[in-house]
């Protein structure tokens, strides 16, 4: 009864009994798990809606809300909707034959990544390299946390995320909420945002880290900002977003230094400047209908990165209209945007980083053969910390201490064992892709990149093999 | 434009699959040898091939051409020919040309025309600029982009291969049978090399054997590449377009792209290709840890992932390589200043009966066989050299155990 935060259960004492107020439950499984008997089933409730294709139980209950209460309707974690899903219609290659597959667990298999400018060329004289290159920074797995804000995400939930990027050899994104002092620690294996909000920005905070990141969008709610109630804005978040405790703290839609591409180049090499070039410079955009020209644009602009995040990708709140109907997949966005920087000669220029609904390796792999360099992952961490995708985060009741703000929920995620179980996914993840790469005939992950001849679509039109530029099966 | 695709690969594979039997032998003080031990040695390896591919290189048999480019160039037709030879007195000063002298052999059918031009690019000023204006175009680049413009859009006709003092012989056939068509017994030349193949695709065109050339650099090749489509796609932005759909036709590219675009030292270039793993680079003093990483970050799209072994020659040159993990073999053999590298010993001991000393050559280590130089790389890894097994498998003369030390085993070569 008291693991549900979202009051569902309560004691009737007059009768001796339990009662559950079943339209309450968002099915986030906290007390099904806990019961100690095992009497708990929480079950799909049928609602006695009339069938209806068009007007389904999800618009009238939307309606009848919005009738009550005059506002948008929030919610959180990503679009759930049926959107074809592209990494379901594409499959991978192995060798039979004419090359022999590669036993990972004999011959080495490398996953070793740089993200960072590259050149063109290098150049020797007398066989010593005179080719300086931009900054680089090392993962041992294309895999990286996506940002999560303190504030969005519990102190616990942050900590976890960086002990495990530390632990894996890999990157954690802090977000744009700020970055708390005491995590400062991690600025190796952390990635800092820079948003419209600017919260917590300064000197330390870009100097500490391993990469500085432009939040110019997010998959789950591309062209609007966030939005952090006042409720969740206690003393230590205040301080690390340095704003007023108990205010609301909002981010613009758009940064309002960043009208044009001319002066998200201004923005990237004031960046630059206060990092005296040692850190490369990402740019997150969200998958919208012309990514690829967008994403051309902030190469030329001088970014280090790109990171595109896609319709499907996770947020702690966003308008539902919004999470439900703005932007494109992932899978599409990312092969024209490999396609279209290839084709311009500059695809060496900048790193690709894909985002927004990854489920399992084979997501991974397959993004990679459409041209990532790595991938972002973020609603399967917090699932792998024990979130059930209830998508009631902006509620601030996650019942599993994940993304609550009452600091007794809050206190349910142990983050040593959030950790722990972040790196067994993480490794568990890679050892998936190396079996796959090995099976390719292939021991190093920079000879699938791009390699979509490894790919070969199913049940996909004309249309969309051509965008992602994969050819049918058989 | 003419669609090579079509006529190499007809079933529209992603590339063409071949396996095959290398062979390449390079006298180091320029010394002349007949063709007639490299045809036996690939009679020799007649089992790698089934007869529908083979061919050879040959370096060093125009010294009476030796500033003019040698176009070696098939016709399917009367009039393909007429069309190209205008085109060259269009592009070119010719000061010789005639057919390649051939002779009627059992098991080879159907020849095409085959040509061969020598020529120099006119003045410079006939050199049409590029259509962006801003590239200044050397004559090997002009060479090469004629070369792609017969080939694509003359039908009926293809150039073997296009360098100074040397050729490229191939067609349809086992290799022995095309090395005496062309009558290779009558040519000298410093550095051959010799491919039988073994394509699972079964169309048989002259122009889709090996090796296969650009410029006066070939390639023979053994393998399967599966970064093929990593490797195409990256060629591309620096625009060379695989129209062949070969493994072979990729590595020919990175080379060129490489050793001539980028001016890296070939053994380098062989580190690109068959880059060591992360646990070595991680291994190595500074600077070389720094300069392979860098390696690997920038060229990372060119590593040739898969089996495969490789001879790549040009002028004065001969490169031996094997992926790095020794998935095809390559064996090395060396007697006095001959450099041999075959996919077998047998061959090199059939032609070399008194071989001073053969060695498997090591994954991802050149062999390197230079001209008046001899062989500046041994093709075995420097830092395991002082480890037993690597001095194992390069045996001495008989079987004996000679050298210790790298140093000792260059002295002795
Ligand atoms: S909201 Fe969660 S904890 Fe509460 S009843 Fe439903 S499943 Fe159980
Ligand atoms: S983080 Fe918590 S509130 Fe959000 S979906 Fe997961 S379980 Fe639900």
């Amino acid at each position: 009864m008291r693991q549900c935060s979202f009051d569902v259960h309560a004691y009737d004492e007059e009768d001796d009994a339990i009662v559950s107020a079943d339209d309450r439950c968002v099915g986030c499984q906290r007390c099904a798990t806990y019961c100690p008997t095992g009497a708990i089933t929480i079950r799909l409730s049928e609602r006695d809606f009339r069938l209806n294709a068009n007007w389904r139980p999800e618009h009238l209950m939307d309606i009848k809300r919005q009738a009550e209460t005059g506002g948008v309707i929030l919610t959180g974690m990503g679009n759930d909707k049926p959107y074809r899903i592209y990494w379901d219609h594409l499959l991978l290659n192995a060798s039979q034959v004419t090359n022999p597959s590669i036993d990972p667990l004999r011959e080495p298999m490398e996953l070793r990544t740089f993200l960072g400018a590259k050149p063109d060329r290098l150049r020797f004289a007398d066989g010593r390299l005179l080719t300086e290159l931009a900054p680089q920074v090392r993962l041992e797995m294309p895999i990286l946390f996506s940002a999560m804000s303190y504030g969005a995400i519990t102190y616990n939930a942050q900590l976890a995320l960086m002990q495990a990027a530390e632990e894996c050899g890999t990157l954690c994104n802090t977000g744009e909420g700020g970055w708390p002092r005491d995590f400062r620690r991690f600025g190796k294996n952390v990635i800092v945002q820079c948003a419209s909000g600017r919260f917590g920005v300064d000197f330390d905070y870009l100097n500490q880290a391993a990469v500085v990141e432009i939040k110019i969008g997010q998959g789950a709610k591309p062209g609007i900002g966030g939005h952090l109630p006042g409720e969740k804005v206690t003393p230590l978040v205040a301080e690390t977003r340095m704003i007023p405790v108990g205010t609301d703290a909002l981010s613009p839609a758009p940064q309002h230094d960043i009208y044009s591409i001319e002066d998200l180049s201004t923005l990237i090499y004031a960046l630059k400047e206060a990092t005296n070039y040692e850190k490369p410079v990402s740019v997150k955009i969200a998958a919208v209908h012309n990514a690829p020209a967008i994403a051309s644009g902030i190469a030329r602009a001088g970014a280090d990165i790109i990171a595109i995040d896609g319709v499907r990708g996770g947020t702690g709140a966003a308008p539902k209209v919004i999470r439900d109907n703005v932007g494109i997949p992932i899978e599409l966005a990312l092969a024209a945007v490999d396609r279209r920087l290839r084709r311009e000669g500059i695809r060496n220029r900048v790193s690709l980083v894909a985002a927004g609904g990854f489920r399992s390796s084979a997501d991974v792999i397959k993004a990679i053969a459409l041209g990532a360099d790595a991938v972002y992952i973020g609603t399967a961490a917090l699932v792998a910390m024990g979130c059930t995708l209830c998508q009631q985060c902006y509620t601030g009741k996650c019942a599993w201490g994940i993304t609550s703000a009452d600091p007794v929920l809050a206190k349910r995620l142990n983050p040593d064992i959030a950790t722990r179980r972040l790196v067994n996914l993480v490794k568990a993840w890679s050892l998936e892709i190396k079996e796959m790469l090995g099976g390719m005939g292939i021991n190093a992950i920079e000879s699938v990149r791009g390699n979509r001849l490894h790919l070969r679509g199913v049940g996909l039109e004309e249309w969309e093999l051509e965008t992602l530029g994969v050819r049918g099966a058989g | 434009m003419r669609n090579l695709d079509r006529i190499t690969n007809p079933f529209n594979d992603d590339k063409v699959i071949a396996n095959c039997g290398i062979f390449g032998v390079m006298n180091t003080a320029g010394g002349k040898m007949s063709g007639r031990d490299v045809i036996e040695a690939m009679a020799n390896m007649h089992d790698r091939g089934n007869g529908l591919g083979g061919g050879f290189a040959a370096y060093g048999i125009y010294p009476e051409h030796p500033e003019e480019y040698a176009l070696h160039v098939m016709f399917e037709t009367q009039r393909a020919r007429e069309e190209t030879e205008r085109a060259l007195q269009e592009w070119f000063r010719i000061g010789a040309q005639e057919p390649i002298p051939t002779r009627n052999t059992r098991g080879i059918a159907n020849a095409p025309i085959l040509w061969r031009y020598f020529v120099e690019p006119l003045q410079e000023e006939a050199i049409p600029p590029t259509p962006d204006g801003a590239i200044a175009l050397t004559p090997d680049d002009y060479v090469v982009d004629r070369v792609m413009v017969i080939n694509t859009s003359i039908d009926g006709a293809f150039v073997f291969s296009s360098g100074k003092n040397m050729g490229v012989f191939k067609g349809v056939g086992h290799a022995e049978d095309i090395g005496t068509f062309f009558c290779l017994d009558e040519y000298q030349a410093y550095l051959w090399t010799g491919h039988s193949r073994f394509p699972t695709n079964t169309q048989a065109w002259w122009g889709g054997a090996h090796p296969f050339s650009i410029l006066d650099w070939t390639v023979v090749h053994n393998g399967e590449i599966s970064s093929y489509g990593t490797n195409r796609a990256f060629l591309e932005m620096y625009g060379y377009y695989c129209s062949m759909h070969t493994d072979t036709e990729v590595i020919a590219y990175a080379t060129d792209l490489l050793v001539r675009k980028h001016g890296l030292p070939i053994s380098v270039v062989a580190k690109v290709f068959a880059a060591p793993l992360w646990q070595d680079i991680d291994r190595m003093p500074s600077p070389d840890r720094e300069t392979y990483t860098a390696l690997r970050q920038v060229y990372g799209s060119l590593l040739m992932n898969g089996p495969f072994a490789v001879i790549i020659a040009h002028q004065g040159e001969m490169i031996g390589l094997r992926d790095r993990i020794n998935l095809r073999p390559l064996v090395a053999g060396s007697k006095g200043d001959l450099l041999f590298l075959a996919s077998e010993e047998a061959p090199i001991r059939l032609v070399c009966p008194d071989v001073e000393r053969t060695w498997a050559v090591q994954g991802g280590e050149p062999v390197i066989g230079r001209l008046f130089e001899g062989i500046v790389e041994p093709g075995v890894d420097r830092s395991a050299v002082y480890e037993e097994p690597c001095i194992e498998r390069f045996y001495g003369h008989k079987g004996q155990r000679e050298v210790h030390s790298l140093s000792g085993m260059r002295a002795a070569m």
